[in-house]
């Protein structure tokens, strides 16, 4: 019986270069992701520079807001849904962390910018800080993700600002200074300059900060009473 | 997970690998294989005794011994031996209605086991060939003759038939016909490469003096129908495919007797390969050692793979979604809009590596369904076969691979009455 060693080497060569085309297929989509997030992510920055412009031009003499404030929260979403997906599922991938470090300082931009509307202007928005883990398998940090998500749909105007503690960013480590955030307390929140450590439910959120349930849209407010959304 | 991820990768190249030697196998040889659909005539017919081992089988025997004696081959060089294995039913008194055609041999002894009823048919035997046919199988009137132009090669030592799923009914047997229809191709790519690794018990013609040479049938595992080829290629007897004889069989209707039949085969398998193992990745064996064994512990160990990381794959969903109602109540599982994100879809390198496999597979399917039928592109019990066996048969496999490393042969021969019924393809 003789062995054809030579058939043997050539489908090694067929079977290694159907593998091939599966990693490049992969990282061809993988890449288109990330270039979809950043181009996001470059429209946000624009967003949020042009709204800082209008409010550094606007402040002086009256208080009306433009009404990109939507749309921001809306790619702010937007992004930090794909920024997660992509941290589980394009791992070792190092891009996903830029976008993530950029989509962070944006995020404070944004923060402080909504900060001082609130400061000068009676504004309708609440920004609440959150801060997780991924470090250290936090479940309570996946159940406040959940509870945060459903918070941001029932309440539009609950700007939400989520943080990785682990990630290494200066001004992230000023915010985590300056709220006194610990990081075997995780998850926490910030809810008008006060932190809470610990999951809390939608209910508890609610308690903390009451200002929160006069947020509902008007036309939404029947619906959202009995719990019931779109 | 990632140990996980990481064996699927290993094993899915392996898997790939085993689909492309066959497809590289069939676009070498594919000018060779004849389907013949007129009769023809041979220049010598040589003698041939077909055995047919039965136990309990006074229903379909006739049924099996009628085409035999339909076979288009001349009658004083057919010889019939009916082996009743000791039946408890009135299998022997409905062979009677034989006792009187020269052409069929009655033989009844104390029941033990398809191989002894097969050794007694062989050493009641006188002529050149011998085959078997087991009582639940019936074949075509072509058969024979077509199985015999196979032997013009000297060197060919047995030959093995195709076996298609007779009259199916239920879908589980609409699926198997599927997947004989692949075996087919399978069989047939071995064969050129010399690597077939079962003669099954419908219909596999042998030369007699196979068994002066290497010795009798045994019992090996219930699945002696594997155990012979294992130990024709132990001593270098070539066995070949004869793809357009074909062997009707009757299959199982149900799926706990489809799990009977598969729990013998794999269980079997990985028996007797462990028996042969010191033929694995033994160049002097050829395919059998370097390609057959070790491509059938891949499969198994794929099924395997395919079940972990499937049921992974559901704990990590199930336990998402239980973290979620246990934050925000069941009612957020219905109330979220799904908008669809062509962002969200999965594209890790082993979904695509999934889906070269899967159009291996089906090219498989496809090829084999052609070559034996040469018709019917693409139907669909295919998609049939793929997600029932999918689902059903890491648990035969899995419970085969308990049985095989627990010893666990005593439970076994209750559910031996199947081993006579049912055929490997």
């Amino acid at each position: 019986m003789k062995n054809d060693w030579k058939k043997y080497i050539i489908v090694l060569f067929i079977t290694v270069a159907l593998f091939a085309i599966a990693a490049s297929l992969s990282n061809f989509f993988a890449d288109k992701k990330i270039a979809e997030m950043r181009s996001i992510q470059d429209k946000l920055a624009i967003d949020i520079l042009s709204a800082e412009t209008q409010f550094s031009l606007l402040s002086e003499l009256s208080c009306e807001q433009g009404d990109g404030a939507e749309n921001l929260s809306k790619e702010l979403n937007e992004l930090a849904e794909k920024i997660s997906y992509s941290e589980a599922n394009l791992k070792g991938n190092e891009e996903v962390t830029e976008l993530k470090r950029y989509y962070s300082i944006l995020q404070i931009k944004d923060y402080l910018l909504a900060k001082k509307i609130n400061e000068k202007c009676k504004s309708n928005i609440i920004p609440l800080l959150y801060f997780y883990t991924t470090a250290n398998n936090c479940t309570e940090c996946t159940k406040q993700g959940y509870v945060l998500t459903e918070l941001r749909e029932k309440y539009p105007n609950l700007r939400i600002y989520s943080f990785d503690y682990n990630l290494d960013l200066s001004a992230l480590n000023a915010m985590i200074r300056i709220y006194k955030i610990d990081d075997t307390k995780l998850p926490a929140i910030v809810l008008k300059e006060r932190t809470f450590t610990g999951f809390k439910t939608i209910e508890d959120i609610e308690k903390l900060e009451p200002s929160i349930t006069k947020l509902l849209p008007k036309e939404d407010t029947k619906t959202v009473e009995g719990t019931k959304k779109k | 997970m990632s140990v996980l991820i990481f064996a699927f990768y290993i094993i899915s190249f392996l898997a790939v690998y085993v689909q492309v030697f066959f497809l590289v196998t069939f676009l070498e040889n594919r000018k060779k294989i004849n389907i013949r659909s007129t009769n023809i005539t041979l220049d010598v017919y040589p003698t041939v005794t077909i055995i047919v081992p039965c136990y309990n089988e006074e229903k379909a025997v006739m049924l099996t011994v009628d085409s035999l004696l339909e076979l288009d081959y001349p009658k004083d060089k057919l010889n019939i031996i009916v082996v009743d294995d000791g039946s408890k039913d009135n299998t022997w008194d409905v062979l009677q209605k034989y006792s009187n055609n020269s052409q069929v041999m009655l033989l009844q002894k104390e029941n033990g086991g398809k191989h002894t009823a097969l050794n007694l048919g062989i050493e009641n035997s006188s002529t050149e060939f011998v085959g078997c046919l087991d009582s639940d199988s019936s074949v075509h009137k072509e058969a024979l003759k077509r199985i015999m132009t196979f032997f013009l090669n000297e060197e060919t030592m047995a030959v093995a038939p195709s076996i298609v799923v007779r009259d199916p009914k239920t879908l589980i047997q609409y699926a198997q016909r599927a997947e004989y229809d692949m075996s087919h191709y399978n069989k047939k790519m071995l064969a050129f490469l010399q690597g077939i690794h079962v003669t099954p018990g419908p219909f596999s013609i042998f030369r007699k003096r196979v068994f002066d040479e290497i010795g009798p049938y045994r019992k090996a595992h219930h699945t002696e129908d594997q155990e012979i080829a294992l130990r024709m290629h132990k001593h270098g007897l070539k066995i070949d495919h004869c793809p357009d004889a074909y062997v009707y069989t009757s299959s199982p209707s149900s799926i706990p007797k489809l799990y009977k039949q598969r729990l013998r085969w794999i269980y079997g398998f990985i028996k007797n390969a462990t028996d042969y193992k010191d033929m694995m990745f033994r160049p002097q064996y050829g395919t059998i050692g370097m390609f057959t064994l070790p491509s059938g512990f891949i499969s198994v160990s794929g099924v395997v793979l395919l079940m972990l990381f499937t049921f992974s794959q559901i704990y990590s969903f199930l336990s998402r979604k239980l973290l979620q109602v246990k934050a925000v109540g069941v009612s957020s599982m219905f109330g979220n809009s799904f908008s669809f994100d062509p962002f969200f879809i999965n594209t890790r390198a082993f979904l695509f590596i999934s889906i070269i496999l899967y159009i291996l597979v089906v090219a498989a399917l496809i090829n084999g369904r052609r070559m034996i039928h040469g018709r019917k592109i693409f139907s669909w019990d295919i998609l049939l076969f793929l997600t029932i066996f999918s689902v059903i048969a890491p648990f035969w496999v899995l419970k085969a691979i308990w049985n095989a490393l627990t010893g666990k042969e005593a439970s076994w021969t209750e559910e031996r009455d199947y081993s006579f019924k049912q055929v490997t393809p």
